[in-house]
């Protein structure tokens, strides 16, 4: 197969676009489809600054190597979670994600769970007797809520995350599946700023999972291979494994999935939904959004867990 | 002879002359959810593997609940 710019051997074959790329011209051409995904969807302009979720997984850190590349104001936010389980996962990923931030010359904030509130993550999750053996609701809970006040607290515009299409359309389908109208409707590129909590957004949500792999293979990014040893037959991976059967019979299966959603979305098809939703409340503790009146979800939880 | 193929410390092996794609048909892996790697390059689907080849099989499916 050869790179439809040079006509030299390519290193990338994207089927949904029927475009293969060697690895210069692909290395060439992620920056700028993200940059145009920016504008697209109109997430942040050169003069904002961005925070980046990085966790040492190859999402993060290629959107980090990226924003930085196009010369965006990006800082890194990493959370030590406290995830060992015998691997030193946590430990591990905090290295590389430190070590990246290093090489490029880039700011990073560490925030360690434990550190700042008394337990990691999977000690949080055994005390509240949430998520039957799994700290990944736990986990869901203290990452938003830890990204958010980051954010806020240290004065940024933007807090973007290395989502990608996969992860999208995974969420997607399991929302479609029990038929969330909510969640469906919160569901995008861009979650807007909202009572002084940054404005969220996806910068790679339009990218493959297997494009971002080949582009952190491709620039040579150090990135956490082994998966977190809670996801292992998790539901957001089974999804994702049941698309790429459908990806693989019908080449951009998944692109479609997402982009028609968003054009749904965006005629209306959830907003009849969204009058009758219910108000947003702000948490009487910390402040942030929260769906129920009184304290947000992170705050019962963490008074739940503190001595009395 | 043989041509391995390596995913997750799991080794297969095919049959010489296969593209990548039949090969990764042959070990039922799904092409769309790996990244193969020959001698530090990638290699796609229409790639013939030869004999003594060792192909790595990058996974690229991560993340649990988000």
């Amino acid at each position: 197969m050869k790179c439809r710019t040079c006509g030299a051997k390519a290193a990338v074959n994207m089927r949904q676009h029927k475009l293969a790329l060697c690895k210069q011209h692909f290395l060439d051409w992620v920056p700028i489809q993200t940059a145009r995904f920016i504008k697209k969807y109109r997430m942040f302009g050169p003069e904002e600054r961005v925070l980046v979720a990085v966790s040492g997984g190859k999402d993060s850190l290629s959107l980090w190597d990226i924003l930085h590349r196009l010369g965006y104001q990006a800082d890194g936010l990493y959370l030590g979670l406290g995830i060992d389980e015998g691997l030193g996962y946590s430990d591990e990923s905090r290295r590389l994600t430190e070590q990246f931030a290093r090489q490029h010359g880039l700011k990073l904030h560490i925030v360690d769970v434990q550190a700042t509130y008394g337990y990691d993550i999977p000690t949080l999750s055994a005390l509240t007797h949430r998520g039957q053996n799994r700290p990944c609701a736990v986990c869901g809970v203290v990452k938003r809520h830890e990204m958010n006040r980051i954010a806020r607290d240290l004065g940024y515009d933007v807090l973007a995350t290395g989502h990608n299409l996969d992860d999208e359309a995974s969420v997607l389908f399991g929302n479609t599946l029990s038929w969330q109208a909510e969640f469906l409707l919160r569901q995008g590129p861009v979650l807007p700023a909202h009572d002084g909590l940054a404005r969220k957004v996806k910068p790679l949500c339009r990218f493959y999972e297997k494009e971002m792999t080949a582009y952190a293979l491709l620039r040579g990014i150090e990135y956490i291979y082994e998966e977190c040893p809670f996801s292992a037959g998790s539901t957001t991976i089974y999804y994702k494994e049941l698309l790429n059967r459908l990806e693989n019979d019908r080449p951009g299966a998944k692109l479609a999935f997402y982009l028609k959603f968003l054009e749904a979305r965006e005629n209306g098809l959830f907003r009849s939904s969204l009058d009758s939703s219910q108000p947003m409340y702000n948490c009487p503790s910390c402040g942030q959004p929260t769906q129920y009146e009184g304290k947000c979800s992170f705050c019962r939880m963490i008074e739940k867990v503190q001595p009395a | 002879m043989t041509v391995k193929l390596v995913l997750r410390g799991k080794e297969y092996e095919v049959k010489p002359g296969m593209t990548l794609l039949d090969s990764l048909k042959k070990i039922d892996v799904l092409p769309e959810s790996v990244i193969a790697v020959r001698d530090g390059e990638m290699i796609l689907e229409d790639e013939i593997l030869k004999d003594g080849d060792v192909v790595k099989l990058v996974a690229v499916i991560s993340g649990g609940a988000q």
